[in-house]
């Protein structure tokens, strides 16, 4: 064999092995997580959990339905579209049991709100109590609900924002629902696809974050225009403005939007969340942008919002922003905010992001390093809601996120079409007209949803179809809660165009959890915004009372921590957004406290 | 002095090629990141330097591997570093890999490619979207790409694949019924600015004649409608893909036989 043969033969080796890289990861990841069949027990043991899908029995019927838009998007219906379908939990009539409120958006079709009979079962209350029917031509098409008190009543009352006018439900004593949008100062058309509440200027009264999609001017359901797209993929100058409404403590609401620097860009605001990310004692905002940069808006003791997108690090890299969730995942007292975007395999892999605080923040901003990657939360699908939840109540939060972007029919495809026109420039892509038709062609759909679970040292597991969760429909808005109080956080997933689907969490009943139901007092009534630090021996976990997070959704007000083996808490302190702090010393374990806040700058209790 | 600077011919491609990544990127941010585009580059070079050694003997300059590293690092999208440094590597081995009479038959970056959409498309994808909102990047883009290409006279290949894509364009629309802007739109994009500029125009994998490099970028641009009208999103790689290396045989070929006539 001559030298050249042997050389040829050596490199054709190497070549070899190069492109068997993959190959190999794929086996070696098989391998790491091989598909576990065992029943429930065994399910159990093995991840902590099971999930059992109830949706039927438990009496849930609600099926949402897209919004019909203007004949001149017909066309790409299905994409306009795409978003509606939201679930926000709340005890509306504070008996006790987490309630579930549902949206549609076609014309026609009704809101849900189901009451929770405490026996396994649900009722849809909504006609009775005023807040059914909400989908109507000339107002609007509902896209999501929040939930807050904001007259401090101590009722949960209702926000509902829409591609048309938003409404503001005040609640009567939890027998019914009187709308109250005129004269609220709420404005009259806002394509909003995102609302949060917080006490932004810590006064005691809950204002109003609504992020907008679409541009303001743009009537979807009455088009004057097709120039209405986005007029980048990637860099999109031309969405919605975001708001801030300021209540004034008298039923009215002030947008100070402008004066506190949230119109500064003109993002495709998909998503948002608020939390204190610098333990400033101020609710910070937290946006994820469809076709750009995600932002993050820190809270300048009440006063404005200043953009540090960049300075924290997440702002550099645009993708499609479509959820906001945060969480404590290391039990280290910090926050990581987890933004979903798209990954479809060979036309777009832009991986969900993991941002966890790191060096080289400062005393204002933190700064965050993008480890979805390392820990194994990067790849999802079409991705909407990824949201914290320890399903297993291990003391460690997990992470759900739905996946499906338009399910029609199987076997075909409208990606080529789509990356055609996103791929041109500006005057192509921000008209519809120049968008082809869909003709029913499925998009990104039929994908699983995702459920990784925390393995406490720093990586995620995919168990979704070993743990009974694996769900392809096309989800956006998921959200949790005790509904049966067993102590397991229960899943609502609300998906477009399609039925919601509820699963009963079945969490290991060797391991320990508890939860806290706040009440303000000097402090907004709702308690949002509100921390909670729990000591348990070396850990510390971090979380807050949420007004809103992830894509459109809501989970249960109380705040719920899994602990695991660990069979006592040495205490909780509780930092109210009216800068109090309280204390609670070794509070019981497996169960609910329920905790109203004191009358003291700094109180203790249970030492 | 400046008069008296002289840039080496090898060094103008990889020095503009540079210009327009840190230009773009300090505009737009168009990469997915330094570290990502770095690691294309040490892949391409690293891989270079290995296998030329292998089967040579001896080192040699990194220029276009450079160039391949460079290429690969805009173009390859993903979340993960190492579909970077694959591509950038597979591009550089497929030339000491693949060869017919000497020479190697594929575009580096584009056999990487596709060869990386064939066997991780699950982990990565191809730039496919524009860069900024505004027209002044695509401008400033084909105005550097052509001086280049005018440089070294290659401006015909350019032309004649545009020309023929928008023909084709009009073709598919008759086929489709879909908008002929639609059609159209990705040329106005920048994975096809640097395919066209860069890519089918690379000296070592064009046919040696100025009729048949016309020629075949009209192959190149009519393959592209098939592959298109299967819906391939990727349509441009696959057709220089599959018409690249027979063009480049049949031009060695006739070369071959033309010179044998000549000695006879």
């Amino acid at each position: 064999m001559s030298r050249l043969p042997v050389k040829q033969v050596v490199v054709t080796l190497l070549f070899v092995l190069m492109i068997s890289v993959p190959f190999a990861m794929k086996k070696a990841d098989e391998i790491m997580n091989p598909l576990f069949t065992g029943n429930m027990e065994e399910v159990i043991e093995r991840y902590g959990f099971f999930l059992e899908e109830i949706t039927e029995q438990a009496g849930f019927r609600h099926v949402h339905r897209r919004a019909t838009v203007d004949e001149k998007l017909h066309h790409i219906l299905p994409q306009i579209s795409s978003v509606g379908a939201s679930v926000s939990i709340v005890d509306f009539n504070r008996n006790g049991l987490p309630d579930i409120y549902l949206t549609s958006s076609e014309f026609g079709t009704l809101n849900s709100l189901y009451k929770n009979n405490g026996d396994g079962t649900f009722v849809n209350v909504a006609e009775e109590m005023g807040v059914a029917d909400l989908n109507i031509p000339g107002l609007g098409a509902s896209m999501g609900a929040i939930w807050g008190d904001y007259n401090n009543s101590g009722f949960e009352d209702l926000f509902v924002y829409r591609w048309g006018r938003p409404e503001l439900f005040r609640n009567e004593n939890g027998t019914g629902f009187t709308r109250v949008t005129e004269g609220s100062g709420l404005p009259a058309h806002i394509n909003a696809n995102t609302a949060v509440w917080l006490d932004y200027n810590n006064n005691g009264y809950l204002d109003l974050f609504v992020g907008g999609y679409y541009h303001e001017d743009v009537d979807l359901f009455n088009l004057s225009d097709t120039r209405m797209m986005p007029d980048s993929y990637e860099y999109a100058t031309n969405g919605g403005l975001n708001y801030l409404f300021e209540n004034q403590g008298d039923g009215t609401f002030l947008d100070v939007s402008e004066r506190v620097g949230l119109h500064a860009s003109r993002r495709w605001t998909l998503a948002a969340a608020a939390a204190d990310l610098n333990d400033s004692g101020y609710q910070d905002i937290i946006l994820a942008n469809d076709y750009g940069v995600d932002e993050i808006f820190i809270n300048m003791g009440g006063e404005y919002f200043f953009n540090t997108g960049q300075e924290a690090g997440l702002g550099f890299v645009p993708k499609s922003g479509m959820s906001v969730g945060i969480g404590d995942i290391l039990n280290q007292g910090l926050y990581s905010i987890y933004i979903t975007n798209i990954s479809e395999a060979g036309v777009l892999m832009q991986g969900n992001n993991l941002w966890v605080p790191g060096r080289g923040g400062t005393e204002q901003v933190p700064r965050y390093r993008n480890l979805a990657g390392s820990m194994g939360v990067e790849i999802g699908d079409w991705a909407y809601a990824g949201k914290f939840v320890d399903l297993n109540n291990n003391g460690y939060l997990d992470l759900y996120v739905a996946n499906g972007y338009v399910s029609d029919t199987p076997d075909t495809d409208y990606w080529y079409d789509y990356a055609r026109v996103v791929g041109g420039n500006r005057n192509v892509i921000i008209d519809a007209n120049n968008w082809p038709a869909m003709n029913g062609r499925t998009f990104s759909g039929y994908q699983a949803n995702r459920i990784w679970m925390n393995d406490g040292a720093g990586r995620f597991q995919e168990v979704a179809r070993n743990v009974g969760g694996e769900l392809r429909k096309d989800s956006r808005s998921v959200a949790y809660a005790d509904l049966f109080g067993d102590g397991s956080l229960d899943l609502v997933i609300a998906s477009q165009n399609q039925g919601v689907t509820v699963y009963k969490n079945h969490a290991d009943p060797q391991h320990n959890w508890i939860s806290f139901e706040l009440t303000g007092t000097k402090s907004n009534r709702s308690a949002i915004g509100t921390t909670i630090l729990l000591y348990s021996g070396e850990r510390v976990t971090k979380k807050y009372v949420s007004g809103g997070d992830t894509f459109s959704s809501q989970s249960q007000r109380p705040v719920h921590f899994g602990l695991g083996s660990s069979d006592h808490v040495d205490r909780v302190e509780i930092r109210w957004t009216s800068g109090w702090i309280q204390t609670v010393y070794q509070p019981g374990i497996n169960q609910l406290h329920r905790i109203t806040e004191s009358d003291e700058p700094i109180a203790s209790l249970g030492q | 002095m400046l008069k008296d600077l002289i840039i080496p011919k090898t060094l103008i491609g990889p020095l503009l090629i540079s210009g327009v990544v840190i230009a773009a990127h300090l505009s737009f941010g168009v990469l997915d990141g330094w570290n990502k585009f770095a690691i294309a580059l040490v892949a391409a070079m690293g891989t270079e330097l290995v296998f030329h050694r292998i089967v040579t003997g001896k080192w040699r300059d990194l220029s276009s591997a450079y160039i391949s590293g460079n290429s690969a690092g805009i173009l390859v999208r993903s979340p993960m570093l190492w579909p970077f440094a694959l591509t950038a590597a597979i591009s550089i081995a497929s030339k000491y890999v693949f060869r017919f009479r000497n020479t190697h038959l594929w575009n580096p970056t584009n056999f990487g490619i596709v060869v990386m959409l064939m066997i991780a498309s699950d982990s990565m994808a191809v730039l496919s979207v524009q860069w900024g909102s505004n027209m002044w990047a695509m401008g400033m883009i084909w105005v550097i790409g052509l001086i280049v290409i005018s440089k070294v006279r290659l401006f015909h290949i350019c032309a004649v694949y545009v020309a023929s894509f928008i023909f084709f364009a009009w073709i598919r629309t008759l086929i489709t019924g879909d908008l002929f802007l639609a059609e159209i739109a990705p040329l106005t994009g920048p994975m096809y600015q640097l395919f066209v500029l860069f890519m089918i125009t690379d000296p070592k994998t064009t046919v040696s004649t100025r009729n048949g490099q016309m020629l075949v970028a009209f192959l190149i641009a009519m393959t592209e409608m098939f592959f298109r009208l299967g819906e391939a999103v990727y349509a441009p790689f696959y057709a220089l893909f599959v018409v690249g290396p027979v063009a480049l045989v049949v031009d060695i070929l006739i070369r071959e036989r033309r010179e044998r006539r000549e000695k006879e």
